[in-house]
């Protein structure tokens, strides 16, 4: 089949591998219809995450329709419509029932790796490197799903695949920042980043009450859309006094939750961005922690910071005597999506979550290295370069 | 800053070292602290989300563990904060130099490593019928770059902190 391949560095191409099998009964295997580029593969493709061979396939957020079953799949037949979540988690384990999916114990084939550089091992991912198991990314034309009746969700119908794209993984992980940040009604809310994680994590932020929401970017563009298909306020930090305007939008007080959606190849004004930017690529540190900076710093006394963005190792300069001394709560996740998939496909239903705007470059799977050029230069207006592989 | 990268090299290697020695140098908790050389065997523990009297009630642990036959100890409680169930499994006699541990492990015949393994085998075979298998065929190919990423691989399951 043709997949869209790691080749090092800032390279990718489209690439004849071998189709996906059935390797356990709980297994199924998925015909992709739509797959997306996120501001997380980027840092694969940049190579800051060294886990990655020659030949992986990329590609973590998708939807598609069943084509195969293991023997023990129960809740899913050939033909049905899903959406499947990022992460691949057992569905049995403590974490998972406790609704951390994420953190799943069964679903990473490697956990060697993340134990020694974490502590411990997270779930598998999608596409994401033999650090989170090695699993072939859905930049493909099949996939095959682990635990596919805890993974893949059916699409509702009268739910576009353009809508339900997103429920893979931007959506929830939007959702998660919001909801685990402890967003409630009243609330001021600042997030960082207006990609499709800081819009959705925005839009969750309304839907869950807060009185104000106030998304922060560098592009015009990207601000733009966020106030038109979010409706929330907006800020420039290239061009607004970020301290100022968000003290002056929040009764002096600072937002209640800042939600850093960026990660950690964020940008900023100023020597800040050229010295992690020196420091990153002489592997002094590992990642830049620009926006998580701002978003302590800026946060209320006793409020609450949750990162989204993707981090991979050590940062520098992180302003722990803030976070100690203002009494801040600081949370982070990879997406929690089985808790929020079904009720984020039942809101797109509803037309409560939009998000096809998002998919602003479609081109065929052909195209893809295109298609990441746009999205990592953010040409063209790129917000998101969707794939079909069957175009 | 050469020497700082340097300086960086030599603690990341120091690292690696003493990961392959089994951290042998942490020490055991004991006052005055052991002399380094032989090495007792440790415990390694897995907690799984099942009910304890559920677990080798017909007499019998998943075949992972029962694998290892008569060389390991095996110990079964209940997990603490109901969270289901701890197994221990340790080498019963494996009073070991860490130099002779750390070439075991490094051609794959360290018994640590199939102790781990069988544990993590052992716990999906409980929480989830089935023990999880990496995607194949696989789509990489090997090139001289991420030849010791796979090796570290192919241990995926045997290594780590367990």
């Amino acid at each position: 089949m043709k997949a869209l391949v790691w080749e090092g560095a800032n390279e990718v191409a489209v690439r004849q591998v071998p189709d996906p099998q059935i390797r356990n009964e709980q297994d199924a295997i998925v015909r992709v219809r739509r797959t997306v580029t996120c501001g997380s593969d980027l840092h694969l493709l940049g190579g800051y995450v060294p886990f990655m061979e020659r030949g992986d396939v990329l590609g973590h957020e998708f939807l598609g329709e069943i084509v195969e079953v293991g023997p023990q799949v129960r809740n899913h037949r050939v033909g049905d419509r899903v959406v499947v979540c990022s992460f691949i988690s057992c569905g049995k384990c403590w974490y998972c029932q406790q609704q951390q999916f994420s953190l799943c114990d069964n679903g990473n084939t490697n956990p060697a790796i993340t134990e020694n550089v974490w502590g411990s091992a997270p779930g598998g991912c999608y596409g994401y490197s033999h650090a989170l198991g090695g699993f072939a990314g859905s930049h493909a034309e099949y996939i095959r799903i682990p635990y596919a009746d805890q993974g893949a969700f059916t699409v509702p119908e009268g739910v576009s695949d353009e809508r339900a794209l997103f429920a893979s993984d931007s959506a929830p992980t939007g959702w998660m920042g919001a909801d685990l940040g402890g967003v409630k009604p009243g609330d001021v809310v600042a997030v960082w980043g207006a990609g499709a994680v800081g819009q959705l994590a925005a839009r969750a932020s309304v839907l869950l009450g807060a009185e104000r929401v106030i998304v922060i970017d560098r592009l015009d563009n990207r601000l733009e859309m966020t106030r038109r298909h979010i409706g929330v306020e907006t800020l420039n930090y290239e061009q607004d006094d970020i301290g100022a305007e968000l003290l002056e939008r929040s009764g002096g007080r600072g937002p209640d939750v800042c939600i850093e959606a960026v990660g950690m190849e964020s940008h900023s004004g100023g020597p800040q961005l050229w010295y992690d930017q020196v420091k990153q690529q002489l592997r002094i540190e590992t990642d830049r922690p620009v926006a998580a900076r701002e978003a302590i710093y800026h946060c209320r006394k006793g409020g609450s910071v949750f990162v989204l963005g993707v981090f991979a190792g050590m940062v520098d300069k992180f302003p722990l005597g803030a976070l100690m001394n203002k009494g801040l709560t600081l949370r982070g996740a990879q997406q929690h999506g089985q808790r929020y998939i079904p009720m984020l496909l039942e809101r797109m239903a509803r037309g409560e979550l939009v998000t096809e705007h998002l998919g602003t470059h479609t081109m065929p799977l052909d195209e893809a290295p295109r298609g990441y050029e746009l999205f990592k230069q953010k040409l063209d207006g790129c917000v998101r370069a969707v794939f079909e592989p069957a175009a | 800053m050469r020497w700082l990268i340097g300086a960086t090299a030599v603690a990341a290697g120091g690292l690696v070292i003493r990961r392959l020695r089994g951290r042998s140098g942490r020490g055991d908790g004991q006052w005055p602290p052991r002399l380094p050389g032989r090495r007792r065997p440790r415990w390694h523990v897995a907690t799984v989300n099942r009910p304890a009297e559920t677990i080798g009630a017909d007499g019998r642990l998943p075949e992972p563990l029962t694998g290892l036959g008569d060389a390991v100890e095996i110990q079964v409680r209940p997990a603490a904060g109901n969270r289901g169930t701890e197994i221990a499994v340790r080498l019963r006699d494996g009073a070991r130099l860490p130099a002779s541990a750390a070439v075991r492990r490094a051609v794959g015949r360290d018994p640590d490593q199939a102790i781990r393994a069988a544990l993590r085998e052992a716990k999906q075979l409980l929480e989830t019928s089935e023990v999880l298998h990496p995607d194949a065929p696989p789509t990489t190919e090997s090139t001289p770059l991420n030849q010791p990423l796979q090796a570290v691989t192919r241990d995926g399951n045997r290594e780590g902190r367990l």
